[in-house]
């Protein structure tokens, strides 16, 4: 077993057995959940607006090269730098140069899960920078020096008593676990970053081929101040964000704002398109603009999974998926958690080592039916275990069901089973929940139920 | 008609009243009822695990057996997921790919054979409990049945039925049960919780394999809830 798949349930039976966890991750989703039902009905049809989006981002992932030639044209013309990054390493390099010629110390960030993705925060202050986080939920894991719990709510595992705790720690200031107190203790740390800060790096949710245009959407308005301030500004975008139209951010700003949040639109939404242009009075004097692939484009070649690069990272699967509300974010130990986590975490970082996260699914959809892009993610998942089991089968595993199909395929030989289960029902009692017994993984919390001396088959045998 | 009764492993094993109950409300509504003795299983258990081959060794002969059937009905959504929506993918390219997607046309979950088919929603069942239904997720989201069930239990006499809070996953899912017992375990614990909610003295279904998973549970547990399958509420007098 590789040390991923142990590390995995080792977490998993931890925090799936935690009680306070589960109670609390459950009330909050609750409330995820009304919020983002009220909001869908906003939609003149939620379904038309899946389908739309769904077909937008086909059109969009399909037609990656031409939609990021013109991306990259356009942001060209108006003096952004863009850098191609093939690889997550590639990737801090070109940025850790950019901060290497502006002589920078500070940096300061809005929220980016690609940059999580390339462990970028680790890279750039094992090189001597100081990276602060401004978006609050990263900003509290990152005082606690973890990663964030959820890819749309960072801190969400976290309780107000906990924060101002750590508040009080870190920073020496909490003085209630009022969100208004404690965002007000945040917000002196960061307004004095923002004006030290030599460069502003960001994320991007959207970039627009036809206009040149990264579109970011956020809450708390640290995005604007991240890119406003500082002199040079980097953000840093997977390939697959491309929408073909400034028309399509229609459909995807209300879209992300309800199937990420229950909200109507997030509350802040802006539109980069380039550097201070000559007459203009403000905005960072240089944009370096990196596109990261990162296994991406292999994805894009796997054409029974494409569709994952159709992730507009909401989180809407993980909200209602029963595996993660029940290990939460951090068990998964990947970047990306909940099933779109699942599904593209083998291809982004090997099949064989992360194929557990497609087996620890009870496939029972909910995601699918969340996706607001309708990725197929459960039937994903399935493909994935289909791949994993072609590749390296597990000898008695495979063994296991060879065995199975000789007994189901010859009627005397399932009686014969059948009956050496009814047979033995006192053993396996004897022994229940024990090491002794062979069904442990079940009867150690659930009974199995008593087998009948009749089956079915006898029955219908009788009745004949 | 005839009805061919395809009754999945578990429930010839270890719930034959599922069964019995679904031959007898069949030949009441005034068909025909025949069940293949040679099939066993649908496959699903290594084909959920990846292993396709295998699969299709226990999945070649069910459809061989079924290629003449006028109508089949299994006792299950998660089995009739299986025949219905994943066999024709299961054989696609090979030389039964043609015979899976005719077979899957033809195959019906139990209550959605019904309902849908026969268009019979009320049975003459009395079963005097106030009840609350979990929906499989296999018949749920790959077949879409939510309606048919509960369209059968509204005309149940003296039955009260009462909806859980939340839409969820009673954490069975086959060999996921086994591979990941305490995040199965869990999941199973918080759809309990959510039946408990609704004061409701039986919890209904149209799988037993998620009624295993509840019951094992809740006997194990202590707690009084009891469950039962779809069609012995519907057969009952």
């Amino acid at each position: 077993m590789s040390t991923f798949v142990s590390e995995f349930k080792t977490r998993a039976t931890e925090k799936s057995g935690d009680l306070r966890h589960r109670q609390f991750i459950r009330t909050a989703l609750r409330g995820y959940e009304a919020a983002r039902d009220k909001r869908k009905g906003a939609f003149q049809s939620w379904e038309a607006a899946r389908q739309a989006a769904a077909e937008t981002k086909w059109e969009a992932v399909n037609h990656l090269d031409t939609h990021l030639e013109a991306l990259v044209a356009k942001l060209e013309a108006r003096g952004t730098k863009v850098h191609w990054a093939s690889t997550g390493a590639q990737a801090r390099e070109i940025i850790a140069k950019i901060l290497r010629e502006k002589n920078a110390r500070c940096i300061i960030k809005s929220k980016a899960m690609t940059s999580e993705e390339i462990h970028l925060n680790d890279a750039l202050e094992k090189e001597g920078f100081t990276v602060v986080e401004s978006d609050l939920g990263e900003f509290i894991v990152q005082l606690r020096h973890e990663t964030p719990y959820h890819i749309v709510f960072p801190s969400m595992h976290l309780t107000r008593g906990e924060i101002r705790d750590l508040f009080q720690k870190e920073i020496g200031d909490a003085p209630s676990d009022s969100p208004e107190d404690l965002t007000m203790v945040a917000r002196r740390v960061m307004r004095q970053k923002y004006i030290t800060a030599d460069v502003g790096f960001t994320g991007a949710n959207f970039a627009i081929a036809e206009t040149g245009m990264i579109s970011i959407t956020e809450n708390e308005g640290n995005s604007r101040l991240t890119s406003a301030l500082p002199k040079t500004m980097i953000t840093l975008i997977g390939i697959e964000k491309v929408l073909p139209r400034f028309a399509d951010l229609a459909l995807f700003l209300p879209m992300l704002a309800t199937a990420g949040a229950g909200q109507p639109m997030t509350c802040y939404n802006t539109m980069y398109s380039g550097p201070r242009q000559p007459g203009e009075c403000d905005g960072p004097e240089e944009w370096h603009v990196v596109l990261l692939d990162n296994r991406r484009t292999e994805l894009l070649a796997d054409a029974e999974q494409r569709d994952s690069l159709h992730c507009i990272r909401c989180g809407a699967c993980l909200n209602v998926c029963p595996i993660f509300r029940n290990v939460g974010g951090h068990t998964y130990g990947t970047t990306y958690s909940g099933p779109v986590g699942a599904v593209i975490t083998p291809h982004l970082r090997g099949l064989q080592d992360w194929k557990h996260l497609s087996n620890a699914s009870s496939l029972c959809g909910a995601c699918t039916e969340a996706c607001p892009v309708k990725i197929d993610l459960h039937h994903h998942l399935l493909q994935n275990r289909r791949n994993a089991s072609a590749s390296e089968p597990a000898f008695f595993e495979k063994l296991a069901y060879q065995l199975f199909g000789i007994v189901a395929n010859e009627p005397k030989f399932w009686s014969l089973a059948k009956k050496i289960g009814w047979l033995t029902q006192p053993l396996q009692r004897a022994v229940k929940g024990s090491a002794l017994d062979p069904a442990k993984a079940w009867t150690k919390t659930r009974d199995l139920p008593p087998m009948p001396q009749e089956t079915f088959k006898d029955w219908w045998r009788n009745r004949k | 008609m005839t009805v061919t009764l395809f009754i999945p492993c578990f429930v010839d094993a270890l719930y034959p009243r599922a069964g019995i109950s679904m031959v007898e409300i069949l030949e009441r509504v005034g068909h025909r009822v025949v069940c293949p003795e040679e099939i066993a299983c649908c496959g699903q258990p290594p084909f959920n695990s990846g292993y396709h081959a295998e699969a299709r060794t226990i999945a070649t002969p069910v459809l061989e057996k079924l290629a003449d059937a006028e109508a089949i009905v299994i006792g299950s959504g998660s089995c009739g997921a299986m025949v219905k929506k994943f066999y024709p993918e299961l054989f696609a390219g090979t030389r039964h790919a043609e015979l899976a997607k005719q077979v899957a046309a033809r195959t019906w979950e139990f209550s959605d054979f019904l309902v849908s088919k026969l268009g019979v929603t009320d049975i003459g069942a009395k079963f005097p409990h106030k009840v609350t239904f979990h929906d499989g997720c296999h018949g749920l989201r790959e077949l879409g049945i939510q309606k048919q069930p509960r369209a059968l239990l509204a005309n149940v006499r003296e039955l009260e039925l009462v909806e859980m809070p939340e839409v969820s996953c009673c954490g069975f899912g086959g060999t996921f049960a086994a591979k990941f017992p305490m995040i199965s375990t869990a999941m199973g614990e918080v759809k309990c919780a959510s039946a408990a909610e609704t004061g409701a003295e039986y919890i209904v279904s149209s799988d037993s394999s998620c009624l295993m998973h509840i019951q094992g549970l809740l006997s194990r547990q202590g707690k009084p809830t009891k469950t039962i399958s779809l069609a012995e509420v519907l057969n009952a007098r």
